[in-house]
């Protein structure tokens, strides 16, 4: 290893709050002990002094992992959390409580289990006590699929951790399964590890069905010997005890267990109860608590999993909420001084419109739900031409009807915010999951040409200030704006910072006295092609709004000239906005071998990855994009950095490999060609569309596999 | 309210508007087309009315009906084919002060936006909504409409439509929460005006289907009716339309309807030996959804933040 720093050297080495820090990742094996890094801070503000001062850090935290791996090998091999009839003695050394960094907990039953709502409660108490959370929704397409069916899978994964989680991980530390079948697709999935713990319901043991006492007993057999540990629990027949009819109540019984088993705030996980049923009676209320008080019994009785998770003093936040995407747009879209959300029905954009409903009469706002999307964006256009501030949100069948109506909008230059909570397509699609297939029909999807701004959130938190941010720009710059997030931003649940609210958000769109006369209604500046907009009740600002070519007037006007410079108007917007911008911040070094760039709710697992990847010796940065229309200047420069430019997107391209496939016959993945457009680069891409959002460790495959065909690319150190 | 001046309401009568002051653009429509009338009857309504040109939004779709707002002096907006109903009843929505027009076709109502008609009918918002129903599509240049009659020979059926026409009175008078629908045609100036006057005034989407002359097209449309007015049936009411003994001599079918009796107005409806023209039927208690959505709109700035803060409240560790 050399010591010699070049100009943009920063290895081991981040920056949080304007402090540099170091930073060593930890070998797979120890991250149970001792976290995914070791990291501290140096105390400056000068990276030049931090490059100097790191080395005693580096080797503390090196001399620390080789220990950590010492002592590992003195005793045998040990998974998570050894059960206690496996190895009886090995359990009594270590029985007690044990201090970990960050595990990741599913809990995965059939449809209508209540699976989601436990792993919810248990993502906000923990949230509640100062961890770092990530929660992920595993869920069907449909509502009631048939029972014990591989596909059927309904769950929820949690990865609650000592630091700020960004994204949900690996595999899983814990499951508990309310059947055996279902744990099935989450094996495919890749969910699971050697000594992943399995907490399984053993009532299929005795069911009266021979077939299904076969099955259970032949997954049983499989899943240990896959490696997995497996406890057969009855959680059926305790909850008998208290309820006629599980299926409804197991779910509180299994949070019980989970509360006991990681030392959750047992006041804060039963008020979550008590809100969840709040439209219920009393006695639900009680029944779910003693059902919870049950299994938090039986944990502690039966079990001998106790973990306790620190929280990081670093990473904690000077005041949360714990929300999750949609609700993050909700309550967005209401600190926006949004006045109207007209939508239809879509998942996974409705519980966004679900959360609204609840609380928009508090800021004085109205959910429409329309007839379909069309008549959704139409009402909103128009509220908006009245001078209200309003906004659509769907996902992307809802876009693909509204293509029209956005045109309109492009074309007159109403404001509006739309926001496009994206699954995976084409047609229906993948309704449930997540996936990033809608920018180019975003960017391109209308007839004839159409400049709009684009955004994307990549974290829950932008999915809150995105929206003020979006209706900023729509009223700036008199035009719609599109504000992409997805299916895992939607279901993600993560304490983020409690915005400081501002009276400015709820200022009304435009002053609405009287217009002078002389002033047309689309009176273009010639350089930005901005201009004010008389909205009706203004006196002297009469106008018809038109969807056809129209002139400054707003006059139908059909010539070659006005034609021209409204197209030219349009336009220009977009090049105005980029003026303001400022290049995008590179995650990492600012040159080195591979860059890899994103956009959208990848961005947790993709620095994750890059840090982990940077901590053993790569070369490699990364860049996230968070306006798509207009780009962010500077990306050519920031390109020719680096060996080579990847960009990772959970959207569809050809694998380079695959038959036919070569450099002409290759279609690239979405913000690839858009950036392979605008620097005539050579962006290559690497995008897959699983159905479920990127782990950082197979973002740090890819990172492997690219830079290992680099040529002259630093090798791996650690 | 929010965001407007709040003297408005404080602005009364200092000015006097003529029709002038109601008139846009010199109309494109062809000679002889009944669009004409009809907008010479929304203007002399809102003169009547005395409605502020800056007050007043003709909200319409695509189409030779379509053009309305352009030959308006007001606020309009020309949007998207089949799709007026939607921004109309959007502008509505928060700007329950604002006079909403809307005008379109039968193609653009009964066809393309059709799911928006029947479910701007059951909102019910304060509009007044015209239907220039001329059995055609005008503007595109002779396609069979929903409502061209049997075999009349359009460009995409040249021997004549092959289906029985739509009949958008039985429609409208099907569904929930319906208001007010009336019919006329575009040539009675007469009965014209008096339907569009209390189409204007109902609070409520007052739906008014005008057979409209489309003397280009389809010339024999409104021709065998204008020949033979024993083909149609008026209908008057005091609580309806009263009209002069000389406009009622000119039908000879004539009787009395109590515009509040629903099962009669269908019953007028499905007769497809008389057209009914007038008011069949107007209830004026029916629930308006632009009074549910314009809710909110008087909250002040403080009242909004710390809504919000209660809502980051629920939220907060
Ligand atoms: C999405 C879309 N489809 C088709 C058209 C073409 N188009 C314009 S007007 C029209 C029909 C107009 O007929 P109608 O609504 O009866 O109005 P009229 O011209 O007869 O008054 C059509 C098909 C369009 N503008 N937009
Ligand atoms: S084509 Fe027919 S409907 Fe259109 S303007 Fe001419 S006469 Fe009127
Ligand atoms: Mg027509």
């Amino acid at each position: 290893m050399t010591k010699a720093a070049t100009a943009s050297d920063t290895k081991y080495l981040f920056k949080r709050h304007e402090t540099w820090w170091v930073k060593v990742a930890v070998p797979r094996t120890l991250r149970e002990r001792l976290g995914y890094d070791l990291r501290r801070s140096l105390e400056t503000h000068d990276l030049e002094q931090a490059r100097q001062s790191r080395w005693a850090v580096v080797d503390e935290f090196r001399a620390r992992i080789e220990q950590a791996q010492e002592e590992r090998s003195d005793s045998p091999a040990r998974h998570v959390s050894k059960p206690v009839d496996i190895d009886a003695a090995e359990f009594e050394k270590q029985s007690g409580t044990r201090l970990i960094h960050e595990h990741i907990v599913e809990v995965v039953s059939d449809s209508g289990e209540g699976a989601q709502k436990c792993g919810q409660i248990l993502g906000l108490v923990s949230g509640k006590m100062g961890n770092g959370v990530w929660t992920v929704e595993i869920i069907p397409a449909e509502i009631q699929p048939p029972a014990r069916e591989r596909q059927g899978a309904s769950g929820i994964r949690v990865r609650m951790g000592a630091k700020y989680v960004t994204n949900m991980g690996d595999e899983a530390d814990m499951v508990v399964a309310f059947n055996e079948q279902v744990l099935y697709s989450r094996i495919m999935n890749g969910a699971y590890k050697k000594g992943t713990v399995v907490l399984l319901e053993s009532m299929w043991s005795e069911d009266p069905e021979d077939r299904i006492r076969k099955q259970y007993a032949e997954a049983l057999a499989d899943f240990r010997e896959q490696g997995l540990i497996v406890h057969e629990l009855p959680i059926q027949k305790e909850c008998l005890k208290i309820v006629k009819d599980p299926r409804k109540g197991k779910n509180m019984f299994v949070l019980g267990m989970l509360c006991r088993i990681y030392h959750r705030d047992i006041d804060k996980a039963k008020g979550e109860i008590a809100k969840t049923f709040r439209r219920k009676s009393e006695k639900v209320i009680s029944t779910n608590h003693e059902l919870f008080d049950a299994g938090y019994r039986f944990a502690a009785e039966n079990l001998d999993y106790e973990f306790e998770i620190h929280s990081a003093e670093e990473d904690r936040l000077e005041s949360a909420i714990v929300v999750n995407g949609n609700t993050a747009a909700g309550l967005g879209v209401m600190a926006a001084g949004i006045d109207l959300v007209a939508m239809y029905p879509i998942t996974p954009a409705t519980s966004a419109s679900h959360y609204l409903a609840d609380d928009f009469h508090l800021t004085g706002g109205f959910v429409h739900q329309a007839e379909d999307e069309i008549a959704a964006i139409g009402f909103a256009i128009g509220a908006s031409y009245a001078g209200k501030t309003a906004c659509t949100i769907t996902s992307g069948p809802g876009m693909a009807l509204k293509t029209e109506m956005i045109g309109l909008a492009v074309m007159a230059e109403v404001p509006l915010v739309i926001i496009d909570v994206q699954r995976g397509g084409p047609s229906t699609g993948l309704p449930t999951k997540v996936e990033q297939g809608d920018l180019l029909s975003c960017l391109y999807g209308m007839p004839g040409d159409s400049p709009k701004v684009v955004l994307a959130a990549s974290t829950i938190s932008e999915c809150f200030h995105f929206v003020i941010l979006a209706r900023k720009l729509a009223e700036s710059f008199r035009t719609p704006v599109i504000m992409l997030t997805d299916a895992n931003l939607a279901t993600g649940v993560q304490p983020i910072e409690r915005p400081a609210v501002t009276e400015e958000w709820f200022a009304p769109p435009v002053d609405q006295s009287a217009w002078d006369k002389e002033v047309s209604p689309y009176d273009w500046d010639e350089t930005t092609g901005l201009s004010d907009r008389p909205i009706p009740g203004m006196r002297g600002g009469e106008y018809i709004l038109t969807g056809l070519a129209h002139n400054r007037d707003s006059k139908i006007a059909y010539d070659t000239a006005s034609n021209q410079e409204g197209m030219d108007m349009r336009s220009r917007k977009l090049a105005a906005l980029a003026e303001t911008m400022r290049p995008p911040e590179i995650h990492g070094d600012p040159a080195g071998d591979l860059l890899l760039v994103s956009w959208g709710s990848t961005v947790g697992a993709i620095e994750e990855a890059v840090d982990l990847a940077r901590a053993e010796g790569r070369q490699v940065s990364s860049l996230h994009l968070r306006f798509l229309s207009p780009l962010e200047p500077g990306l050519k420069e920031i390109f020719s950095g680096f060996k080579k430019v990847l960009t990772i997107e959970l959207n569809y391209s050809d694998d380079p490999d695959a038959p036919l496939i070569n450099a002409e016959t290759r279609r690239y993945s979405q913000l690839a060609l858009v950036l392979r457009a605008h620097t005539l680069m050579d962006v290559d891409c690497w995008s897959v569309v699983p159905g479920h959002p990127l782990s950082p460790r197979t973002i740090g495959e890819v990172i492997d596999a690219r830079i290992d065909r680099i040529e002259g690319a630093e090798a791996c150190s650690a | 309210m929010f965001g407007l001046k709040g003297d408005w309401s404080l602005d009364v009568k200092d000015r006097y508007f003529t029709l002038e002051d109601y008139c846009g653009a010199e109309p494109r429509w062809c000679t002889g087309c009944g669009d004409h009338g009809i907008l010479a009857a929304v203007h002399r309504v809102c003169r009547d009315a005395q409605v502020k040109p800056e007050m007043t939004v003709a909200v319409s779709g695509i189409g030779c009906s379509s053009r309305l707002p352009h030959y308006m002096n007001t606020y309009g907006f020309h949007g998207l084919h089949g799709r007026a109903l939607p921004v109309a009843c959007g502008i509505k929505s928060r700007r329950p002060d604002l006079d909403v027009w809307v005008a379109t076709g039968d193609g653009d109502c009964f066809s393309i936006g059709c799911a928006h008609w029947i479910h701007a009918m059951r909102y019910n918002m304060d509009l007044t909504m015209l239907v220039f129903d001329n059995g055609i599509y005008g503007l595109t240049k002779k396609q069979t409409s929903p409502t061209t009659p049997l075999d009349v020979p359009t460009n995409t059926h040249p021997s004549g439509a092959l289906l029985p026409p739509l009949n958008p009175l039985t429609v409208t008078l099907g569904v929930t929460n319906i208001s007010f629908v009336a019919q006329i045609v575009d040539w009675n100036a007469p009965l014209r005006h008096e339907v569009i006057r209390m189409a204007h005034e109902h609070k409520g989407t007052s739906f008014v289907r005008i057979i409209q002359r489309c003397p280009v097209y389809v010339e024999a449309i409104g021709k065998a009716l204008q020949d033979e007015p024993a083909r149609m049936k008026l209908l008057t009411h005091e609580n309806g339309v009263e009209l002069d003994d000389s406009v009622k001599r000119m039908f000879p079918n004539n009787a009395e309807h109590d515009p509040s009796d629903l099962a009669a107005a269908r019953a007028l409806a499905e007769d497809d030996t008389a057209l009914p023209l007038g008011i069949l039927y107007h209830n004026t208690d029916a629930p308006r959804y632009d009074q549910m959505s314009s809710a909110g709109l008087d909250m002040s700035v403080d009242e909004k933040l710390s809504g919000l803060n209660k809502a980051l409240d629920q939220f907060a560790i």
